[in-house]
């Protein structure tokens, strides 16, 4: 390649303590290609990130930027080189419009008063020039997260952006909207701008990328393309071994049913039955996939069945027993674990030790208390134990659940639901966000539960995952279940547009 | 191992290394304000540290004056864990006074052991029930507890006011002061020596907070729904009870403090007399970081201020506002504690923290 690179990055290294979250790393980035940047939680993708628009200072390399050493040293000095960031929390005010939002911070003024006329026509060339449909009077509360991202990048382009560093785009957006998310950045290369896609989804990867830069660990690993390389390859070069991604299952036996959910309706915060009468069982040693684009319904019926929603009507057995809107605890007592789909805002106490944080639903129970006189000893015992044997990265029991990976919090968390006598498992979106090493170790953690006898209730909006573990799909559109069938009588196609709602 | 040591050194002292630099810089710049005025700084301090603990009976009026600030500090410091701002402290603290004294000059032909008891048990029930308005207000209409806690310190201000100058009045010919008769001797909380009983049970008190928090099921329920009220509910905690029990017990704290200053300083419940015990409770707890210890050391710490400074005023010349000022110099550098830290020059952990990666986040 003759061409200069519009970034290089050289023997880029950055210490946090004594963490080396960048090692040497060499980077480049051509016009007009798509550079996706691949690595597990803590590989040191966000701190290199953070090096390139000006959030930290490395403490060793150089930046070169169209050719020659620039020293970016705030965000400021990064956007003036046409270097922008679209961060994973949109940084939008949500009462502004979308013109306000993507002027502020560069207001075009005419004396001391703003020239909105001037910016707005700015504005609308610029959404015409690359194909962005958006509407520039729409508050930024009202729209959707695919639109609310768009926003962000039209603000990036507004600031004549040379440079595009996507922080894990395509998390928090719908199949629909990743498509499209993918057709905007196909016509943001065409015009000439080099895009850094941060991501951990193979097969976004194998889709968009024009090259691939693996990190693992603060280094590189290697550079490459999807030509040249595929889905497991990948996966092993950021895990360091081999992954895998499809699991041989057993047979499913036939046997009583465990979890029966009878015409349940459940309503949202702003009191609109957001289910409605939705039946389903689930058998002991059986995976009941739930599929569905998220915002279907799926969370409020979780929570609901997990205790922490009423139910508007209709009922829930729990092997046998009649346990309609029981509390938490009684349905945890009859043997119901909950993986819930937020880890952070109801799995976990954030600031509170990996220990109290596995016992957190079990603290009243003897041997981690007596009476009301807590046991600390037994509560370390018991998180020593789990940490072995879930094999959880942190630097002992006592280390706040905060400094953990994502991967490793959630296996706090299945530490703890799952080292109980339990018959039947809620995961909601196990996980999501997590690295490729985590989904298998979770995935197995859920298919050993199968075989156990456990029934289990699997709620994702990621296809490949309800493909590969559920025995029985259904699929949630619109707040009602649309369709149950065996697993194997389905393929991927057939379901994407099931779940599409056609 | 010299290593480890260091560590838990320097662990000890970024636990407190905030409280203590505000107090030194406050100090500093109310030797600034004392020279402003006039006054001798060094003087003026000798003469503070001569009035508060300089002898046996100056350290017995330091602790006397701590003894109510301990109550209300900790009142606060509790609320705090559940994630509840206690800024009705004061309120509860008055009931909690009134109500011990309505006990100690009525109950009569009662033996001293029983008298006590009962009237320090009333008065943190009053404090109690009237903290558990705020809580059950918070818990089942979502009402803000400082707002509520702003509006019930005016009820009660205003409510004592009107019983100590109406049916509670002390009749006794020739007063002609709002306040209630004095208590019977029964009911007097005695000192040993210059050492106040009120002290020892505020630190008895301490204990008990201590062992709630750090030891129990409760305490644990309590730390969890103040840090996450969902992962709270999540684990089968009523975050709902939770919060009117802690506001009950932050409330009886605030009134046993109100009650032991009645049945051991005042002997009477009169309007006046406890203003701002209170209130000054938030500055106890923020300066003593919410632990029952910090709380009694900086009780201790402004018990001693303010016992001494009628000293300072004597021997020095300066009006005894001044401790005012530096009181509340503490608690301004203890609010701002990011300043502290700037100056201190501790590098911000907040922006660059070992976590590398956050996947997603809340």
């Amino acid at each position: 390649m003759e061409q200069i690179p519009v970034l290089q990055l050289r023997g880029i290294t950055k210490c946090f303590g004594e963490v080396l979250a960048n090692d040497q790393v060499d980077f480049d980035l051509y016009p007009g290609e798509i550079h996706v940047l691949l690595g597990e939680n803590g590989a040191g993708k966000s701190t290199l990130m953070n090096v390139i628009y000006g959030l930290s200072t490395p403490d060793a390399g150089t930046i070169f930027f169209e050719g020659s050493s620039v020293q970016i040293d705030r965000p400021r000095t990064a956007i003036d080189h046409g270097i922008n960031m679209v961060h994973q929390h949109f940084m939008l005010i949500p009462v502004f419009t979308v013109a306000e939002n993507i002027m502020l911070g560069d207001e075009v003024t005419r004396g001391w008063s703003l020239d909105r006329k001037r910016a707005y026509q700015e504005i609308q060339q610029l959404s015409e020039d690359y194909g962005l449909q958006l509407d520039m009077e729409a508050r930024i509360e009202n729209l959707s997260v695919g639109l609310q991202q768009r926003v962000e990048i039209m603000k990036a382009l507004y600031r004549k952006t040379r440079v595009l560093i996507l922080d894990e785009p395509t998390a928090v957006l719908t199949p629909q909207e990743v498509d499209d998310l993918f057709e905007v950045m196909h016509q943001l290369i065409r015009k000439g701008i080099s895009i850094i896609l941060i991501t951990h989804k193979l097969r976004e990867v194998m889709h968009i990328a024009s090259r691939i830069t693996v990190m693992r660990r603060g280094r590189v690993i290697g550079t490459t393309s999807p030509a040249k390389s595929n889905e497991g390859e990948l996966a092993a070069m950021m895990v360091g071994r081999q992954v895998t991604l499809q699991f041989e299952k057993t047979p499913l036996q036939t046997q009583e049913v465990v979890l029966d959910v009878q015409e349940l309706t459940v309503s949202d915060e702003q009191d609109r039955e957001v289910v409605h009468r939705v039946s389903f069982q689930v058998r002991a040693g059986e995976i009941l996939g739930i599929a569905g684009v998220q915002g279907n319904g799926q969370s409020e019926m979780a929570l609901a069945l997990s205790g922490l929603r009423p139910f508007k009507r209709g009922r829930l057995c729990l092997s046998g027993k009649e346990m309609t809107s029981l509390n938490p605890r009684a349905l945890m007592n009859h043997g119901l674990a909950h993986i819930p789909e937020d880890r952070q805002k109801h799995g976990l106490v954030l600031p509170y030790s990996v220990a109290d944080n596995q016992i957190l639903n079990t603290y009243h129970h003897f041997p981690f208390s007596s009476f009301l006189q807590r046991h600390q000893q037994a509560v370390l015992t018991n998180s020593n134990q789990l940490i072995d044997q879930y094999d959880i990265r942190a630097s002992g029991p006592g280390s706040p659940v905060s400094t953990l990976s994502g991967g490793n919090q959630q296996k706090v968390i299945i530490s703890r639901e799952l080292n109980r006598d339990i018959c039947c498992l809620l995961a909601n979106q196990p996980t999501r966000g997590l690295d490729v090493g985590s989904i298998e170790y979770i995935h197995q953690q859920i298919l050993k539960l199968r075989d156990q006898g456990v029934a289990v209730l699997l709620i994702s909006s990621e296809l490949d995952e309800i493909m590969s573990l559920a025995d029985t799909i259904a699929v949630m559109y619109c707040g009602k279940i649309v369709m149950n069938t065996p697993a194997d009588q389905l393929t991927k196609e057939q379901l994407g547009a099931i779940m599409a709602g056609s | 191992m010299l290593n480890k040591k260091k560590n838990k050194l320097l662990h000890f002292w970024r636990t407190v290394d905030v409280p203590v630099v505000a107090v030194l810089f406050s100090a500093v710049i109310g030797a600034v304000l004392l020279r402003i005025s006039g006054a001798d700084p060094l003087d003026a301090y000798r003469a503070l540290f001569q009035g508060s603990l300089g002898n046996i009976s100056a350290f017995g009026r330091t602790l006397q004056k701590a003894t109510p600030l301990i109550f209300s500090g900790l009142a606060v410091a509790f609320a705090f864990k559940a994630g509840l701002f206690n800024i009705g402290t004061q309120g509860q603290l008055l009931f909690g006074a009134l109500a011990a004294a309505m006990v100690g000059f009525t109950v009569q032909g009662v033996p001293a052991w029983l008298h006590i008891p009962l009237a320090l048990l009333i008065g943190a029930l009053a404090g109690g029930l009237y903290g558990m308005i705020q809580g059950a207000l918070k818990a089942y209409t979502g009402a803000h507890e400082v707002i509520t806690g702003i509006m019930l310190n005016y009820v009660a201000i205003n409510l004592t006011d009107y019983l100590t100058n109406g049916p509670l009045k002390d009749t006794t010919p020739g007063n002609i002061i709002a306040r209630t008769p004095l208590i019977l001797e029964t009911s007097q909380l005695p000192s040993i020596g210059a050492f106040p009983l009120g002290f020892g049970l505020a630190l008895l008190v301490a204990l008990v907070v201590w062992w709630l928090l750090q030891q129990t099921t409760i305490g644990f329920e309590i730390c969890t729904v103040g840090n996450n009220p969902h992962a709270a509910s999540y684990a089968g905690m009523n975050v709902n009870y939770t919060l009117v029990g802690t506001m009950l017990f932050s409330g009886m704290l605030a009134g046993l403090g109100g009650a032991v200053e009645t049945l051991g300083v005042v002997h009477r419940y009169q309007p006046g007399f406890n203003v701002g015990l209170g209130f000054e409770g938030i500055t106890i707890a923020l300066l003593g970081k919410t632990h029952p210890v910090g709380v009694i050391l900086a009780s201790i710490l402004v018990g001693a201020m303010k016992a001494g400074a009628s000293q300072m005023q004597f021997s020095a010349g300066v009006d005894k506002a001044i401790i005012d000022v530096i009181l509340a110099l503490i608690l301004f550098f203890v609010a701002a504690d990011v300043l502290i830290r700037k100056i201190l020059r501790y590098r911000d952990t907040k922006g660059e923290d070992v976590i590398l990666s956050t996947g997603w986040g809340k």
